[in-house]
Order: C-alpha cells, then structure tokens, then sequence
C-alpha cells in the first residue's frame, strides 16, 4: 500500500529527475544553436542593455553602500582592538573582489534581469509567441535563449568588475571622512597585500553563477504553464532558485578554485 | 499533400486524438469542427509538429514528420506552412512591420530592402493601413488577428493553419476574414486547414468538414452531404448552431 509520505518524496524526486533531463536537454539545444546559426545581433544587443545597463543602478547602490558598511565596521572593530584602524584597505577589497562583488552582483542581476528573462520567454510561453517562432522559420533556442546566455556571459562580469570598484571607492569613502585612514593608506593596504589572482577568484565565479542564472531564467521561463499565474508562478521560482543556487554555487566553486591555487 | 495515419495524442492519461486518420489534399480547405476542448487545436498543431504525436504518422509532401527528431528536417517542412493563431501570438517587443517581415526575414530570400512594401501590401489585403509602426499592445483584438493573418501570409505559404480565424472577430471583419480563407484557397490554391466551433464558417467556406469528437472524426464529409448526416452528434450540432438541413 501506498503511504501518503513515501508517496509525496517519489513524486517530487520523479519531478526533480525530469527537470533535471529537461534543462539537459535545453542546453543541448543551446550549445548546437550557439555553434550552428546565425548570430542575433540585435537581439544580443537588447539583451545585454536589458541585463547589463538596466541593473547598473542597482548594482551600484548595492556595492557602493556594502563597500561603506564593510569599511566601517571593519574599522569600528579594528579600533576598539587596537585603538586605530588597521588594514581597512585590505579587508574591503578582500572581501568585495573575492565574495560580495561576485555573489552580491549575481544574487542582484538573479532577481531583476532573471525574473524579466523568465517573465518575458514565459509570456511568450502561454501566449503561443513561442510556437509562433517555430511556424516562422526560427528555433525559439537560437532566436532567444542563445542572446540571453550570451547577454549573461558578458554583462555579468562586467558588472562584478564595476561593483568591485565601486564598493573599494565607498569603503574608501568611509574610511577618510569617519575613521580619518587616508585614501594613500588604505590604497597602499591594498596595493601591498592583494595580488592578481585574488581578484580572477572573484571574477572567474562571475561566469559560473552567469551560465547558472540564464540556465534557470530561461528553464522556468519555457516551462511556464497556466497563464498570468503561471508566469508569476515561474518568476518567483526562477529568482528564489538562482539566489539559493548562487550561494550553494559560491562554496563549491570557490573550493575548487582555491584548490587549484587561485 | 497531407497524410495523416492513425495518428493519436494524449496528455498524461487524457487521450485527445485517438488513431485520426484523413488525407488534406492539394488545394482543399478542410475544416474541423466540434465544441471547445475536443483537440481541434491539438490536432492542427501536431500538423507541423508543435505538439509530438503519441503515435501514427503525419506525411507532408512524401515526408513523414511525426517521429522525426531532425530540427532541420523539421523546419524545412514547416517552411512550407503559414499558421494562425487562435491569440494571434503577435511578438509583443516587436512593430505590426517587424512581426509581418519576421517571416519574411527567416523563411525567404526576399531582401529586406522590399520589407515594408510587402508588409504593406499584406496589410491592405486583410484591411489594414498606417499600423506598421504600431506595438502590438496598441491594437485591438480583431487589428491584432488580421495582422497575424498577414504574418502567416507573407512569405506565401503552402498550406495555411487557420486556429479559430474568425473568434473575437466583429461581423465585419469577420466577412473580410471569412472572405480571404476563401480567395487564398480559390486563386492561390492554397490547402488550408481550419479548426472552428462556428460551424456556419465551417459549412459557407470549406471543401470538406469533419467533426472531431472524443479523439475521432465522427463524420468527414462535402458541406451538403455534412448537413444531410445522420450521426447523432452532427445533428445535435447542427441544432445548436442553429443550422437546418436544408
């Protein structure tokens, strides 16, 4: 006889192994289109703008003020310890260039452009867009889901080079006018302790959490089901996804690379 | 031609076309019929392969694509379809003169120089002019059928898919709509497949009409002869579209 519980785990391990299968399969299909067609520029173009320009605020004001924060903490901490703040330049940058520039950034770009992608490709979806494209000659994957992993892979990235700077400048910022370090002082911080590869740590886990947040916006997006609720429905899903997958991500990845001496 | 051989298609446990089998021959307009949720949609999308048949075998031009897995094979069959959506599926971040040129832009060779003339000239074939640079989001339901009438027209297909061309439709436009199924059919020859539940449409313009009902066609015949039916279901339908006999 079936119980009720056993039952509710096959069910839900059954659903995980074919969504599994199913975002294989979706990739499959986005690394033939990727190699075999013509490039959508200007579907590229607009993407890149809508992931990359569009967050840009954002991204900022969250660097910007998660540089200051860091900065004066840090500095509080280090002066009750040792009556004046010490290497503040090394602990911001640290930080900002090796986690919260890359995770912060993705965790940022996974719950504003992630959930327009799924919005949009699951709107598509309900309303037969998609169809429409295969009845016009075109391969939903070739004319979407390709422009949008190409958008990720770029503007991603750039974007986590842009917050590493701008979080450095707030902690910076913080550091001269609150705990009167000089600009000279905390950049010399930086310059003495921080080398090339702390920064590729950070930036070379850019391109995992981008492949994974184009992966997820566009899988919930093409398996959208059910009209307005289900685009709403597979929008919180893409978002709560990729942020909890970025995190999970940032330990994995950051061991490896720590294992192979980056 | 079309072909279609035992075919079958369910979701999940719910069986929608139970081993169809009907040939749509050159230039013919075959409607079908039958009240909403029978799988009239179903069956005209597993025509050009958006939905994958359980079973059977779907031959376009000597090319069976039921069971085919080849994306070129594929797309070189449904090169030859135009398709109607019952929402008109218009792309929403696209203009009516980007929508209308889309196909033109993936299924022709035409330059895109000669874009907005034959954007145009579609347009004013369904009724429409000064829409092109319109989003989609501002035309009203019948602007934004009779512009994906256009867009399935444009690159001159050989079979059209109509999906409820005359829904949502005012009696006008209806006419208009009801009158170019028929004048593409008649001076182009072109075969045309339409699913409706208006089966006044069904009977005025096609060549044959079947009833799809619980997975099967339970009548398939001329106009004349589908009024005459004697199935039970035909006559019922008959009754309640408000059609006599005669």
């Amino acid at each position: 006889m079936k119980h009720p519980v056993t039952e509710y785990i096959g069910r839900e391990f059954m659903n995980l192994a074919e969504a599994l299968g199913a975002a294989a399969l979706m990739l499959k299909s986005v690394f033939f289109w990727f190699f075999r067609s013509k490039f959508e520029a200007r579907e590229t173009v607009k993407q890149a703008v809508t992931i990359g320009v569009d967050s840009l605020t954002v991204v900022a004001l969250t660097s910007f003020f998660t540089g200051m924060v860091l900065s004066l903490q840090s500095g509080q901490s280090s002066k009750n310890l040792f009556n004046e703040p010490l290497y503040i330049g090394t602990l911001v940058a640290f930080s900002m260039l090796k986690e919260l520039g890359p995770v912060l950034t993705c965790i940022v770009v996974a719950g504003r452009a992630g959930a327009v992608v799924t919005a949009e490709i699951g709107t598509m979806k309900v309303t037969e867009q998609i169809d429409a494209l295969y009845t016009l000659g075109t391969n939903p994957t070739r004319y979407l889901l390709v422009p949008r992993y190409i958008a990720f892979m770029i503007m991603l990235p750039l974007l986590t080079v842009f917050a590493d700077f701008l979080g450095i400048f707030g902690g910076c910022l913080v550091g001269m006018v609150k705990l009167d370090v000089p600009s000279t002082v905390f950049m010399n911080d930086i310059y003495t302790y921080l080398e090339i590869y702390d920064f590729m740590h950070g930036f070379l886990k850019t391109f995992v959490f981008a492949f994974m947040i184009a992966t997820v916006s566009c899988y919930k997006g093409l398996n959208t089901k059910g009209g307005a609720e289900g685009v709403g429905k597979a929008t919180t899903e893409a978002v709560v996804t990729s942020m909890v997958l970025v995190m999970v991500l940032d330990y994995f990845v950051s061991a490896v690379l720590v294992a192979v001496g980056i | 031609m079309i072909e279609i051989k035992n075919l079958s298609k369910a979701f999940g446990e719910k069986v929608i076309l139970n081993d169809i089998s009907v040939d749509i021959k050159e230039g013919e307009l075959f409607s079908v019929i039958g009240p909403s949720g029978m799988g009239k949609s179903t069956f005209i999308k597993c025509l050009v392969r958006l939905l994958r048949p359980e079973s059977g075998s779907i031959i376009v031009d000597g090319q069976d694509i039921a069971s085919t897995s080849n994306e070129f094979a594929l797309a070189r069959v449904r090169r030859s379809f135009g398709y109607l959506f019952q929402e008109g599926a218009l792309f929403d971040s696209l203009t009516v003169l980007e929508n209308v040129a889309f196909g033109l832009k993936y299924l022709t060779d035409i330059h895109k120089s000669e874009y907005p003339r034959i954007v145009k000239e579609k347009l004013a074939l369904v009724g429409l002019k000064d829409v092109e640079h319109l989003k989609p989001s501002e035309l009203s339901v019948g602007m934004k059928k009779r512009v994906s009438l256009a867009r399935s027209i444009a690159p001159e297909p050989k079979y059209m898919l109509y999906d409820e061309p005359t829904t949502g439709l005012d009696p006008v436009t209806t006419g208009m709509v009801k009158e170019l199924i028929t004048d593409m059919r008649e001076k182009l020859r072109i075969t045309s497949v339409v699913v409706t539940h208006d089966l006044k449409l069904a009977l005025e313009i096609s060549s044959r009409v079947a009833m799809l009902l619980d997975g099967k066609f339970v009548e398939a015949a001329a106009p004349a002869e589908f009024r005459q039916s004697e199935n039970k279901a035909v006559k019922e339908f008959m009754e309640i579209s408000g059609l006599s006999r005669e």
